[in-house]
């Protein structure tokens, strides 16, 4: 027996597993519409590479990984491509997000699969490119990109890999039943993931509320020929955040603001894994998820629907709305958000989709102040003070709030959950970090553009200086010039002397300028006549000028 | 702001959590009823009336909604720690001005509810005990030893008609803390004194049986799981401990351990004063400094101070420190391999 290592806090939130994990996973039918966001992973969105009118086949790429994190996206279906636009997503703004939306031709025809069956012999940095390429990211709801967590070169080795199949939101079974029914396959993948680790040590840990999973990732682990220990953790929320199942599970913390690599583990979802074995053995990208539909529904269950599906479609999968429903939540009631739009589709993030009801979720009753009791203290799993956040949130003193390491908050909301006065304590800490990160945003911009109005005073400065200085010198030359042997005592005097000859000679100048020059280097003939010329000029002029006399 | 949890479920709420503390008081107040007579009875109502008005009227001029924060019962729990502080059968005016001080003052200056720096209660007594020291020295003597235990009726008169009837020394006597006071400064014999009546077994007649039903009611609380052991711990361990060594320095000079602990405002003060959670620091390490800090204040205040009791005046000073210790008693968070400074 493995011994655990408890993390601080925790709570045991009614677990409502039952509704949902009793039926085997279905199979959702051919839709005739799809709607494949672009953003469907942590880092930039894949770039589209359809454009209306289209015509896709199943598995082919319809987005290219778009930087380094980042990964493709794929159809989810044959069909014709009848926008590229913003479209509902699932995400708690409720904004819109560029889509690719295919209407299906009901063919359902695929590409040709390259299965990867060789992909032990093949060079990893290549089977790294093919995983990126399929699409592949983390399913559990964070949706890194798989690839960029396979490659240990950062860190050398990873000699432990931790299988995360704690599933400890409350609702959610799509990892449940994954792991009941296709736990030989998630340890095919598993597979792939221990190789390119270079892993010796691998750990499945599964919460105990989930019995037949822990017996069938037991079975399959005998069978698979390579070292898996499957570690029945015990039921407490958030037992499945990655710090909190990789110290339970080795003692060992994640430093802040670090990653699990740093300390040798790495940790995977059992649903990527199970993609990964998809993707190894057909060939096949991600187009396609388990997915929880429960709550206030006629037949809660599992359903595995095509990414793309829209979620109005995966509600009546599972039987339809009942009368009295108030809502849908996107992933779990501790850490999900409330959906804007039946329209927006399941992406790869959405592991579960919740019909609220007033009796489910009833709303929570106004807030009174906080007593300091700290309660929310103890339930904390990283051992903060959200009560001390709270107030320094609430006073806008974000710095303070910062100072009791607001950012080492993973959002799990247990300090909500166990309020006695109900203060939405989540809330305030995700205010405070977007409030932080917009100031953060501005100061960079303020200082970028203090940068550049410096930069711009100082060139204008350079050149008015540059323009004196050529004056000066211009200036003392013809001073050295034109009184090379004159000293004088007084340098103000010899400056203004400096200033005057300047003067002078610029008048000289200018008078030479408007001087006609033609009459220079003439030949002796011409001067001659020029001279004759000006003679006769004179006397007409003499002349003139003695009858204006005779007249006065 | 309405995001995830969307499922909460507190222990308790915390109006809820001011109820079981005020349930927590009844067994001491039980045997107070029983060991001085009714007039408890009597106090307890004047305070919680005159709360609850304080609290309507601060709560109408703030323009908050009166009903909502009623609701939450910390008027109720000042006023009966306030009540319990004081001696009964004092004059309506003494109740009046101390809930003034404790609800108007203490609490609704400072903000309201949760923002206090000064638990309310002991304000008020602070207040009471330096302005009118005469009327907070007149405790009701037990009833094994009181000439007259006045009943229900003579209680009203007393408190809203003044003496009347009775005589005040016939209902009167000096506290066992403050006989022993003023007859230590006497030059009386440690020994003479401790043999009086008035100390009863080990913490003065009457008044140690309330203590036990105090602690009793204080081990409700923990376990309850409304406070944590460390505060009452730390608390009890200190007062002992300065006790222990006051008695070292000064053999037969100085009353024991026993006696400091059974006796005056420690139990009540332990467990319901000084865990006030808005007041008092709120770390574990902290919570074990600020309570130890206070016992050790109580008893030096009672021994060397000018006042019989020191329990006020110890959680008060104690809470003026309350942030600060807070601030250098952080728990490491999970993650963080060494505390960063934090900014004062």
């Amino acid at each position: 027996m493995r011994s655990l290592h408890p993390f601080p806090g925790g709570v045991h939130p009614a677990d409502h597993k039952a509704e949902s994990n009793g039926r085997p996973i279905a199979q959702a039918p051919l839709l005739p519409r799809y709607v494949v966001p672009l953003r469907q992973h942590i880092g930039t969105p894949a770039k589209p590479v359809v454009k209306v009118g289209d015509k896709v086949l199943k598995g082919q790429s319809i987005g290219h990984a778009d930087g380094y994190v980042s990964t493709a996206i794929h159809a989810p279906t044959s069909g014709r491509v009848v926008a590229v636009a913003p479209q509902p997503v699932p995400h708690p703004s409720g904004i819109a997000d560029l889509a690719i939306v295919i209407e299906a031709d009901g063919d359902d025809r695929a590409i040709e699969y390259e299965p990867l069956i060789d992909w032990r012999s093949m060079d990893p940095s290549t089977l790294r490119n093919r995983i990126r390429d399929l699409g592949l990211a983390g399913l559990g709801g964070a949706v890194f990109p798989s690839y960029i967590k396979l490659n240990p070169k950062s860190a050398g080795r990873v000699p432990t890999l931790i299988l995360n199949g704690a599933e400890c939101e409350p609702w959610i079974t799509c990892d449940d039943r994954l792991m009941r029914e296709r736990a030989h396959d998630i340890l095919r993948g598993t597979a792939v993931i221990q190789s390119l680790l270079h892993a010796e040590e691998i750990l499945i840990g599964i919460e105990d509320n989930k019995p037949e999973a822990i017996a069938a990732m037991r079975e399959a682990a005998e069978q698979c020929g390579f070292p898996i220990e499957v570690v029945a953790v015990p039921t407490q929320y958030p037992a499945g955040g990655g710090k909190q199942l990789t110290y339970l599970l080795t003692g060992k913390e994640t430093p802040s603001g670090a990653l699990s690599t740093d300390i040798g583990i790495q940790v995977f979802n059992v649903g990527t894994a199970y993609s990964l074995y998809r993707a190894i053995e057909f060939g096949e990208p991600v187009i396609s998820r388990v997915v929880t539909a429960t709550g206030h529904v006629a037949e809660p269950q599992n359903i595995e629907v095509r990414i793309g599906t829209p979620i109005a479609d995966l509600i009546r999968l599972a039987g339809g709305e009942l009368s009295g429903a108030s809502g849908r939540l996107i992933g779990g009631p501790m850490m999900g958000f409330d959906l804007r739009d039946t329209a927006a589709p399941i992406t790869k993030a959405v592991n579960c989709v919740i019909v609220k009801s007033p009796a489910l979720f009833p709303p929570a009753p106004p807030p009174m102040p906080c007593i300091r009791c700290g309660e929310c203290a103890r339930a904390c799993p990283v051992s903060l003070q959200p009560f001390e956040m709270h107030w320094y949130a609430k006073a806008r003193d974000f710095g303070k709030a910062q100072g009791y390491q607001l950012f080492d908050c993973i959002e799990c909301g247990c300090c909500s959950y166990v309020c006695p006065s109900h203060i939405p304590l989540v809330d305030y800490f995700r205010f405070a970090k977007s409030e932080i990160w917009a100031r953060e945003r501005e100061k960079q911009a303020a200082e970028q553009a203090r940068t550049r109005h410096e930069f711009h005073q100082f060139r204008a400065e350079r050149e008015k200086q540059e323009k004196a200085d050529k004056l000066a010198a211009k200036a003392a030359e013809r001073l050295k010039q034109a009184e090379p042997t004159t000293a004088t005592a007084d340098p103000e005097a010899e400056r203004k002397k400096a200033i005057l000859q300047a003067a002078i000679e610029r008048a000289k100048k200018a008078k030479e300028d408007v001087t006609p020059k033609n009459v220079d280097n003439v030949s002796a003939e011409v001067r001659h006549e020029i001279e004759e010329i000006e003679a006769r000029r004179a006397k007409l002029r003499e002349a003139a000028h003695a009858q204006d006399e005779d007249k006065a | 702001m309405t995001g995830s949890p969307y499922i909460t479920q507190p222990r308790r709420e915390t109006p809820r959590v001011m109820q079981l503390v005020l349930l927590a008081l009844l067994p001491g107040i039980t045997a107070h009823w029983w060991l001085f007579g009714p007039g408890i009875l009597v106090s307890l109502l004047l305070c919680s009336l005159f709360a609850i008005g304080f609290e309507s009227l601060a709560l109408l001029m703030r323009n908050r909604p009166i009903g909502f924060y009623l609701r939450d019962n910390t008027a109720l729990v000042t006023a009966w720690l306030l009540a319990l502080s004081m001696p009964t059968l004092a004059p309506w005016w003494l109740y009046l001005v101390g809930i003034f001080f404790a609800i108007i003052v203490a609490k609704h200056f400072y903000g309201g509810m949760g923002q206090n720096l000064f638990n309310p209660a002991m304000v008020g007594f602070a207040v009471l005990i330096l302005s009118f020291p005469v009327q907070m020295t007149q405790w009701p003597a037990p009833a094994a030893l009181a000439a007259h235990v006045p009943s229900l009726v003579e209680a009203f008169d007393l408190v809203f008609a003044g003496q009347g009837a009775l005589s005040v020394d016939a209902y009167t006597s000096a506290t066992p803390l403050d006989s022993l006071k003023t007859q230590l400064r006497a030059g009386t014999a440690f020994d003479d004194i401790a043999g009086q009546a008035i100390f009863g077994h080990i913490g003065g007649t009457g008044g140690e049986i309330v203590a036990l039903m105090f602690l009793a009611g204080g081990l409700l609380l923990l376990a309850l799981r409304l406070i944590t052991w460390h505060i009452p711990l730390a608390f009890l361990a200190a007062i002992a401990l300065t006790a222990g060594v006051i008695q070292l320095i000064e053999p037969g000079e100085q009353a024991g351990i026993l006696f400091h602990l059974a006796t005056g405002g420690a139990m009540l003060g332990a467990f319901f004063i000084a865990t006030d959670p808005i007041t008092a620091a709120s770390t574990p390490r902290g919570k074990l400094l600020y309570a130890a800090g206070a016992g050790f204040l109580t008893v030096i205040i009672r021994v060397y101070g000018n006042f019989p009791d020191g329990v006020a005046f110890a959680v008060l000073l104690m809470n003026i420190a309350a942030p600060l210790i807070d601030l250098y008693t952080q728990p490491r968070v999970f993650g963080q391999t060494g505390r960063k400074d934090k900014q004062p």
